[in-house]
């Protein structure tokens, strides 16, 4: 019962927690950075006119969107280091798994923020003489981006919950510190609870914060 | 890149035991559609029920409603997971939790369908909510000037018409409910991904593994989808929704 809780064993855990926190938050920031910016490429690749590479950007973003992100995290744990001969940590496979799955995702979000933008935009950057990659990167992305942004931070924060899936390679995040922690001191109810707490209250108000930028930016437009 | 290539080792016997890993993996596939299709019959009774009393206009049920999603949408799965099975049933009565831990059967398998079930019940509330608040303010006026109880105008007016336009959602929140099932191998219930994490150790076959059991999902989720499709061509009014698509 409540009454049973020992929650003198959280202080102590503290700087345990927090350095898992601090990977779940680069694996967070760095597979966003990396995932927005391949996926922008992957929906220029499907937008655009060579069907080849449209072709190939679709069925990456289909084949990663119906997979189980934990099957991706097993597969890319397992081949890379069949690939380049030698084992990585589960640290650096974990961020190469969620930047290439990430990918999928912010690209299906960028896909739609450039079919947002008016066809006009586009035509009139060609009329100024501007070449294809200086209508987008000065014309299209800059608005594709602004429109987006809301749905951008609402993957970001699926994504930061998802990065406790990285569990199953043990790679030490919040929820694995939470873990550990909870044996060394044969405290697992608190642990988890205490880490479900952190989850929520990172989750809960970063959602918040994107629901008044969603109605400020609704304004503006 | 140095690897054995197997194919036929799902044809081969476990090291200690003689079933063989074939036989693995399908069991593993029965545990992941049992928990799937069963979260999903929590998911969407939960789902409709807290969507709608989140539309209805008692100030408290919707404060509720938004307090249930926004408590199962903040907190990753996977940690939810982990509360059912290890915390939830330390706050249980003394005689109950006894049972719990010890007695009840298919212990990971009720634990993980239930908190699947809520997880995907609170996306599903979101969806039903936009898809009755999508309706033309008109219709609940009308039904109710009909002299239709609330109640009744929810049954007969609105819920028929938000359950086909919010159909496609519904439709990836099924596919993820397969998706999201792979979770349930960390509390020990012996789907699909706990097999493939098994196999792979036990035959160090770790390539031709993972393509079987991702065939599988793929399989899954292809089938979850036409499932959708076919639900959604026969409930289409004739000349109302269809014209959306």
């Amino acid at each position: 019962m409540l009454g049973q809780l020992d929650l003198s064993v959280l202080k102590p855990s503290l700087p345990f927690l927090w350095t898992g926190l601090k990977f779940s938050a680069n694996l967070t920031l760095i597979a966003m950075s990396g995932g927005i910016a391949i996926g922008t490429l992957l929906a220029m690749a499907r937008l655009g006119k060579s069907r080849p590479l449209t072709a190939v950007a679709s069925a990456y973003v289909n084949l990663m969107r119906s997979i189980p992100l934990l099957m991706v995290i097993l597969w890319f744990f397992l081949v890379i280091p069949l690939i380049i001969g030698k084992p990585i940590g589960a640290e650096y496979s974990a961020l190469i798994t969620f930047t290439a799955f990430e990918a999928a995702y912010y690209s299906e979000i960028m896909r739609a923020g450039i079919q947002s933008v008016a066809k006009g935009q586009v035509m009139a950057g060609y009329a100024l003489g501007m070449t294809y990659w200086q209508t987008m990167a000065l014309v299209v992305l800059p608005q594709a981006f602004r429109n987006m942004i809301p749905v951008l931070l609402t993957q970001t924060i699926i994504l930061f919950q998802d990065t406790s899936l990285v569990y199953a390679i043990g790679a030490k995040d919040l929820l694995k510190a939470a873990d550990i922690a909870g044996k060394n001191y044969n405290r697992p109810v608190e642990m988890y609870l205490f880490s479900a707490v952190i989850y929520f209250a990172l989750c809960y108000t970063l959602s918040s914060i994107v629901k008044r930028l969603q109605i400020k930016l609704a304004v503006v437009r | 890149m140095k690897y054995h290539w197997n194919w036929g080792i799902f044809f081969e016997q476990i090291k200690y035991g003689d079933e063989t890993y074939l036989s693995w993996l399908i069991s593993g596939l029965g545990w992941t559609v049992a928990v799937s299709l069963a979260s999903w019959v929590i998911a969407l009774l939960l789902g409709f029920a807290i969507g709608t009393v989140r539309t209805t206009p008692r100030t408290w049920l919707v404060r509720l409603g938004n307090a249930y999603v926004e408590l199962f949408r903040n907190i990753p799965l996977l940690v939810q997971m982990f509360l059912w099975f290890f915390v939830v049933p330390e706050f249980l009565p003394r005689n109950l939790s006894l049972w719990v831990k010890q007695e009840m059967p298919a212990k990971e398998f009720v634990t993980a369908t239930v908190c699947l079930g809520l997880f995907t019940s609170a996306r599903i509330a979101e969806q039903v909510r936009a898809g009755i608040q999508s309706l033309p303010r008109g219709q609940r006026m009308a039904g109710l000037a009909m002299g239709l109880t609330l109640p009744q105008t929810y049954r007969y007016i609105l819920l028929p018409m938000a359950f086909r336009i919010i159909i496609p959602p519904l439709t990836s929140e099924f596919m993820n409910v397969f998706k999201n099932s792979s979770v349930a191998f960390a509390i020990g219930v012996l789907e699909l991904t706990f097999q493939a994490r098994q196999m792979q150790e036990d035959s160090e076959q770790g390539i031709e593994t993972y393509l079987a059991v991702t065939v599988l999902y793929f399989v899954c989720a292809f089938i979850a989808n036409r499932m959708m499709a076919f639900i959604e061509k026969r409930s289409r009014v004739p000349g109302f929704i269809a014209a959306a698509k």
